[in-house]
C-alpha cells in the first residue's frame, strides 16, 4: 500500500499515517486474531484500510481504547508487542476508525484516512 | 545516459561510451533507483531518477560508463588575475602510503600549481561543531516534545549528496530528519574563496576553486546545489587523475617536505575531527552520542531509510549513512583499494591527533568557518509519480497491475527493464510495448504460427 500511495503522488505525511494504522491493526490480527486479512480501497482523495480477522472477538472495545490496556501474551510482548498502544496509536493516525467486533466470530477494523 | 560531447553532464556526471556498451542487463540491475532502460541496444538514463550513487560505473563490465569530472588546468592557462584553489578532502590522504603524511600531500598539491590548498576537514570540523548543537537543540525540544508531534530523531547527515538526492526522490517523509547544513565541500570552499580573495587582493568571484573528488556526485552537487542557490566550487576533479601527480611528486625527495615551497601559511591544518570524516561512522563519532548507527553501502542505506520509515530507529539519535562502502575512501573515483586507505586512514588519523594534541595551536580552530544553514528548503523530487493528477496516476496504477500479472514475472531484463513491474510501468506510461518482453513475444510468434499451419491445411 505504501509504495502504492507514493507513486500516486499523495502527500508523506498522509502515507506515514496510513502506513502506521494498517501496521499496528496487522500486528492485532496477528496477535490476537490468529491472522487475517487487508483489504484496501485507494480513492482519489483517501484511502479506505480494512483488516478482518476470525479470531475470538473483542469483549470490551471501549477498554481496549485505553492506552496501557492489553491482554498480549507473554510470547508477544517477549517480542517488543502488546504495549497496549496499538487501538489507541490508530486512532491517533486515522480521521475514521470503526471497529466491529462479534465474540467467537471475528473482528473487523476499518480506517479512513483522508490526504 | 548522457552521450559524450552532447551536452555532458548538466544535471549529472556519468557519461556512456555508446561504442562499449553492449546493452547488456548489468546496469539496469544494479541502479538502485530504477533508473537506467536499455533501449535500441543502448542503456539510457532517466536523469530525474539518477541520484549519482556510481553503481552503473563500478558494475559495467564493459566499461562503458564514466564520470566526467573536469581536467586539471595547464600552468600556461593559468592567470594571476585568477588564482586558483585547491580542495583537498580527508580521503586523498588516504591514498598515498607513509612517508605521505597531510602536510607533504597539501605541499605536493600546491607545487602542482595551485596557488592555494585547503583542507576540507576545515569545514567537516566546523560542521562536526555546528551538528553537535543540532543534536542538543533536538534533545531539549525533545523533551518538552508535545504527545503525538513527531520525532525529529534520528537525525540524517547529509554530507553525502547521493543520500539527500535519494531522500528527496523515495524517502520524502524523511526530509525532516536532515540535517540542513552546506556540505563541508560548500563549508570550505566558501572559507577558503574569502581568504584567498584576502591574500591575493583579486575579487572573489575572481577565484577558481578545484575540488578534488572521490566521487562523481560531488560534481553533480556543485552544478546542481542542495539546499543552496549557488555552489562555490567551480570545478571538480577526479581524485584518480590528481593521483599520479602527486605520486610522482611525493616520491621525489624534498619536495615532500613543508619548508621547500615555503607555502606552509597557505595551508592552515584542520582540527582532527575534520579529518575523521573520510570513512564510515567518521562523522558520527565526533558527535557525543553512542546511540548513532553508520550505513554504508547503497543497498544498505536504502534498507535503513525504509527502517527509519518505518519508526523502528527511535532509540538512534544520528544516522551517518554513505553511498560507498567504507565512506568517501571507497569512492569510484578513487585510486587505493578502500581496505589498504581504511588502513592507512587510521595512521593519518591516530598521527592528527598526535600532532594537535601536542601544538593545539597548530590547528586553526573550528569557529573560523561558519557552516550555513540550507538557505532555501530541499526541493521533492516528483519523478516516482505516475501522473500529476492522482485520478489520472490510479488509472495508470490500476493498469500496471494488470498488465504485470500478465507478465512472466522471471525479472530477466531482456526487455531492457530492470523488472516485469518495471516494463508494465513503461508500458503504461508508452515508453514500450508488450513485445518488448520475449516471454510475450515468443508466445504471439507461436500463435501466428499455429494460425498459418491451420491456413495450410
Amino acid at each position: 500500500m505504501k509504495k502504492a500511495l507514493t507513486r500516486l503522488g499523495v502527500r508523506p505525511l498522509s502515507i506515514k499515517r496510513a502506513s502506521i494504522a494498517m501496521y499496528e491493526a496487522e500486528i492485532n490480527a496477528v496477535i490476537h486474531g490468529h491472522g487475517g486479512v487487508a483489504v484496501v480501497h485507494i480513492f482519489a482523495d483517501s484511502v479506505l484500510i480494512e483488516i478482518i480477522d476470525h479470531g475470538p472477538g473483542i469483549p470490551d472495545v471501549e477498554q481496549a481504547m485505553t492506552e496501557g490496556f492489553s491482554t498480549a501474551p507473554d510470547s508477544a510482548r517477549a517480542m517488543g508487542f502488546g504495549a497496549g498502544m496499538g487501538l489507541p496509536n490508530i486512532k491517533k493516525q486515522v480521521d475514521l476508525l470503526e471497529i466491529d467486533t462479534k465474540m467467537g466470530e471475528g473482528t473487523k477494523v476499518t480506517m479512513h484516512i483522508t490526504f | 545516459m548522457i552521450d559524450e560531447g552532447n551536452d555532458v553532464g548538466r544535471l549529472h556526471s556519468v557519461s556512456l561510451n555508446r561504442e562499449l556498451c553492449m546493452g547488456c542487463t548489468n546496469c539496469i540491475k544494479g541502479c538502485p533507483t530504477e533508473a537506467i532502460r536499455v533501449r535500441d541496444g543502448k542503456a539510457v538514463i532517466d536523469e530525474n531518477r539518477c541520484i549519482d550513487c556510481a553503481e552503473c560505473i563500478r558494475i559495467c563490465p564493459h566499461h562503458a560508463k564514466r564520470a566526467v569530472t573536469d581536467t586539471l588546468p595547464e600552468l600556461s592557462e593559468r592567470h594571476d588575475d585568477f588564482p586558483c584553489v585547491a580542495l583537498i578532502p580527508p580521503s586523498l590522504y588516504s591514498q598515498f602510503s607513509a612517508p605521505a603524511n597531510r602536510a607533504s600531500i597539501l605541499n605536493a598539491m600546491s607545487t602542482l600549481g595551485f596557488d592555494y590548498v585547503y583542507e576540507v576537514a576545515l569545514g567537516a570540523a566546523a560542521s562536526s561543531v555546528r551538528t553537535r548543537e543540532i543534536l542538543n537543540e533536538t534533545r531539549a525540544a525533545e523533551e518538552v516534545l508535545k504527545d503525538g508531534a513527531e520525532s525529529e530523531f534520528p537525525l540524517i547527515s547529509s554530507a553525502c549528496p547521493v543520500v539527500v538526492r535519494l531522500i528527496q526522490m523515495k524517502y520524502k517523509s524523511l526530509i525532516p530528519h536532515l540535517i540542513s547544513l552546506d556540505a563541508p565541500m560548500e563549508i570550505t570552499a566558501r572559507y577558503a574563496r574569502e581568504e584567498a580573495s584576502k591574500k591575493s587582493g583579486v575579487p572573489p568571484e575572481n577565484i577558481m576553486i578545484y575540488f578534488i573528488s572521490p566521487c562523481p556526485s560531488k560534481r553533480s552537487a556543485s552544478l546542481n546545489p542542495l539546499g543552496q542557490k549557488e555552489s562555490d566550487v567551480n570545478y571538480v576533479l577526479a581524485m584518480h587523475d590528481v593521483y599520479p601527480l602527486l605520486l610522482n611528486l611525493l616520491e621525489k625527495p624534498n619536495t615532500g617536505s613543508l619548508d621547500a615551497s615555503g607555502k606552509a601559511d597557505s595551508y592552515p591544518l584542520a582540527d582532527p575531527t575534520g579529518v575523521q570524516w573520510a570513512t564510515s561512522g567518521g562523522e558520527a563519532s565526533t558527535l557525543d552520542t553512542e546511540k548513532y548507527m553508520a550505513v554504508d553501502g547503497i543497498h544498505n542505506v536504502i534498507s535503513i531509510l525504509n527502517e527509519i520509515e518505518n519508526e523502528n530507529l527511535k532509540d538512534i539519535e544520528f544516522v551517518e549513512p554513505s553511498c560507498c562502502f567504507g565512506g568517501c575512501i571507497g569512492g569510484p573515483l578513487t585510486a587505493t583499494n578502500p581496505f589498504s586507505a581504511k588502513a592507512r586512514m587510521r595512521s593519518v588519523i591516530h598521527k592528527a591527533r598526535e600532532d594537535h594534541g601536542k601544538n593545539p595551536d597548530k590547528c586553526l580552530h573550528s569557529n573560523a568557518l561558519n557552516p550555513h544553514i540550507w538557505e532555501e528548503p530541499l526541493s521533492d523530487n516528483d519523478s516516482m509519480r505516475l501522473d500529476e493528477d492522482i485520478e489520472t496516476a490510479l488509472g495508470k496504477y490500476d493498469q500496471m497491475e494488470k498488465i504485470l500479472s500478465t507478465l512472466p514475472g522471471l525479472d530477466c531484463g531482456a526487455c531492457g527493464a530492470p523488472t516485469c513491474a518495471a516494463l508494465a510501468e513503461d508500458i503504461v506510461q508508452g515508453n514500450a510495448l508488450e513485445t518488448d518482453c520475449i516471454i510475450k513475444l515468443k508466445e504471439q510468434i507461436r500463435k501466428v504460427a499455429q494460425e498459418i499451419n491451420i491456413l495450410k491445411l
